[in-house]
Order: C-alpha cells, then sequence, then structure tokens
C-alpha cells in the first residue's frame, strides 16, 4: 500500500455507525470528533446514519438556543478531510418522515437490507 | 466469522435489539449482556423476535448478568447459548469484528 | 490476540465499566494482550482517585488500576474529555493553571488519537457503554 503514514502502516477500514440524536446526549459530537482525528491517521473511514442518528443531518439546526455548540456545520467539512463514504438508510429516514431534502450533505441512500454488507466490508465499527 | 453484536439493552424499555436483529443475517452472532439479558428468559414477549433471529444467526446470553437479575436457573431459550466472561472473550476473538449496538 | 477496549460510561451509574472490566480480567486470564483500555465520555471519571465508595461496594478505580500496575494494560483517559470534566494530571494543571490534580495511579491523560491508534494497532476492538 502506498500510503502508510499511520505506525505500523497498516490501513484498517473504519465504520462509524451513528444512532443518536444529535443534542440530547453528547455522543454524536464525540463521534464525529474521533471521525476527524481519525482522518488524521489516513485510515478508510465510512459513516453510517441509522436510526435517531439521521436527525444528526438534519439541515437548519440551532443549538445555539440552547448555548450548544453548533457542530452540525462540521458534517459539511468532512469531504476536506476525505471522509467522503456517507451513507444513511433510507427507512431510518422514512421512519421519521424525512428524506434526503431535508440533510445538510449530500449523502448516498441504502437499504435496510444493505446495511449488513456495509458493515461486512469495514473491519472496525466504532459507534458510541 | 461475520460480526459479534452486543446489546445491552432490555427490549421491553428500548427497541435496539429490534434494531439489531433486522441489520444482520447469515454468519453474524448476537451476544446479550447487561439489560438484555433477561430477554433470553423462556416464555417473555421477544421470544418470536429471537427465533426469527436465530434462524440465521447464532445468540448467546452472558450468564452472569442473568444470575445477577434473579434468572441463574431459568429455562432459556433453546436457541440461545449461555457463556460466561470467558466464552464472551471467545465470541469475540472467533469473530471478525465487534459491533456494539449502544 | 491483541484487545483494545473503549468504556464510554462512568462508575456506578452504569455497567458498562463493570462489565468493561470483567471483559479485560476474562481476557488476560485467557493469555490475551489488552493493549489499550480507553476512557471517553463520562468514561473519564473511572480514572479520578478521589472517590471514597462505601466499604462494602467494589472499589471500581483501584481495580483498573491494580490491572495496569499488575498486567501493564495502558489506561487512557481523552484529554478533552477530561477537560470537560475535571480530571486533571501534572501536565493538565500546569497547561490550565488548575490548582489540584486527581488523577490516579497507572491512568493516563492522552488525545483521542489513541483511541484510533488502538483500534489500528489491535486485532478487535469492544466498546461498552450506555
Amino acid at each position: 500500500m502506498e500510503d502508510d503514514e499511520n505506525q505500523g502502516g497498516e490501513i484498517k477500514k473504519f465504520l462509524y455507525v451513528n444512532r443518536r440524536q444529535p443534542h440530547g446526549t453528547v455522543y454524536a459530537l464525540e463521534s464525529l470528533e474521533t471521525v476527524l482525528i481519525g482522518a488524521a491517521f489516513d485510515q478508510d473511514v465510512s459513516m453510517l446514519f441509522i436510526d435517531d442518528g439521521v436527525y444528526q443531518l438534519k439541515k437548519e439546526q440551532s443549538p445555539d438556543v440552547m448555548e450548544f455548540k453548533n457542530f452540525s456545520k462540521t458534517y459539511k467539512a468532512l469531504e476536506m478531510y476525505d471522509v467522503e463514504k456517507v451513507f444513511v438508510e433510507r427507512e431510518s429516514l422514512e421512519e421519521r418522515g424525512l428524506g434526503v431534502d431535508d440533510l445538510l450533505i449530500d449523502v448516498e441512500v441504502i437499504a435496510s437490507a444493505d446495511v449488513k454488507a456495509l458493515v461486512d466490508q469495514n473491519d472496525v465499527i466504532l459507534s458510541f | 466469522m461475520g460480526t459479534l453484536n452486543i446489546v445491552n439493552k432490555s427490549p421491553f424499555e428500548k427497541r435496539t435489539l429490534d434494531q439489531c436483529l433486522k441489520r444482520i443475517g447469515e454468519g453474524d452472532s448476537v451476544l446479550l449482556i447487561e439489560d438484555a439479558s433477561v430477554s433470553a428468559v423462556l416464555g417473555t414477549a421477544s421470544a418470536e423476535l429471537l427465533l426469527n433471529a436465530s434462524k440465521q444467526s447464532k445468540l448467546y446470553v452472558l450468564g452472569p448478568d442473568l444470575q445477577a437479575r434473579g434468572f441463574a436457573d431459568a429455562t432459556l431459550l433453546d436457541s440461545i447459548e449461555s457463556v460466561d466472561y470467558e466464552g464472551f472473550v471467545n465470541l469475540v476473538v472467533t469473530h471478525d469484528r465487534v459491533h456494539s449496538w449502544l | 490476540m491483541k484487545l483494545a477496549v473503549l468504556v464510554n460510561e462512568g462508575p456506578y451509574q452504569h455497567q458498562a465499566s463493570d462489565s468493561a472490566f470483567q471483559f479485560v480480567t476474562a481476557a488476560l486470564a485467557a493469555g490475551h494482550d489488552v493493549m489499550r483500555v480507553f476512557f471517553y465520555h463520562d468514561g473519564v471519571n473511572n480514572g479520578t482517585r478521589l472517590t471514597t465508595p462505601p466499604q462494602d461496594d467494589r472499589h471500581i478505580q483501584k481495580r483498573w488500576t491494580s490491572l495496569a500496575t499488575d498486567n501493564k494494560v495502558d489506561l487512557v483517559l481523552c484529554v478533552a474529555a477530561c477537560q470537560r470534566r475535571g480530571l486533571v494530571d501534572d501536565g493538565e494543571a500546569k497547561r490550565n493553571a488548575k490548582d489540584a490534580t486527581n488523577i490516579a495511579e497507572g491512568f493516563r491523560i492522552s488525545g483521542l488519537g489513541q483511541l484510533v491508534e488502538a483500534a489500528v494497532e489491535a486485532d478487535r476492538l469492544v466498546t461498552f457503554g450506555d
């Protein structure tokens, strides 16, 4: 492999599974921070948003009304960190009355039945 | 061999078990720990859900968590195998990856 | 096999920290190498030396510390999570002008990169949380 800046020179495939809403708990924010730090390790990173995790990508969030950090803007910066594989499950969107037009960024929509295949392609599953 | 999926929420309180089971398949396993362990006991409303899952996936429950909750001698669903922490470690080692459904 | 563990919840509130401890103990007994336990979110609260649990209860911090001293398990607290929650070592006390430290023996404070590194280097990562 040509990309060997990390210690072992090993490239692993990381899948970050996001299943929680953004502001009720700290997990979404800290998952995103891990993705950004992880990007510096030159690993192969994908993100999957299922269940309440799809709310993390909702447009027009104003967490500043609660004096929370507005980290939803950071999702738009993911591309700059070479995180280009962002998957959202169709059934999770539908269940919540949402569509891709409600989302902050371009994503790849996959069916619930395809989640297993995605998980199977990865070495490490991180879910907070 | 597949993914070891760990679920720790009671199916009578949260939907995590259902959310996990509908997204896994052939070669995957599920380990019920902490508050999820009680769903392994025979005669609960989650029996059908677990029975269906067992057609494709191997199901395990962490014995010490059942004991702690008063189910040391309980009859478990046929399709579920009880393991101790040593068995938990073995499951981690024998699967390709671990997915904790928090 | 080389294993890494992630703990996302604090002691006494949620079973996660206990489950993680039992898992690590069993893994070591089976001859596996637990190269790191990374504490994130409220999990960093496992690393304060100032807790005084009742005598008839387990001492969660001391259990972790003994894993570090007896088995050389690397116990790492996420620095950003520590700063938000008041977990302080000498370096952090100097850097942020705090008048005390509370980190327990066997723990160290470091960056999130340590979690990613552990996930890269270990054969398996196991997460315990809420």
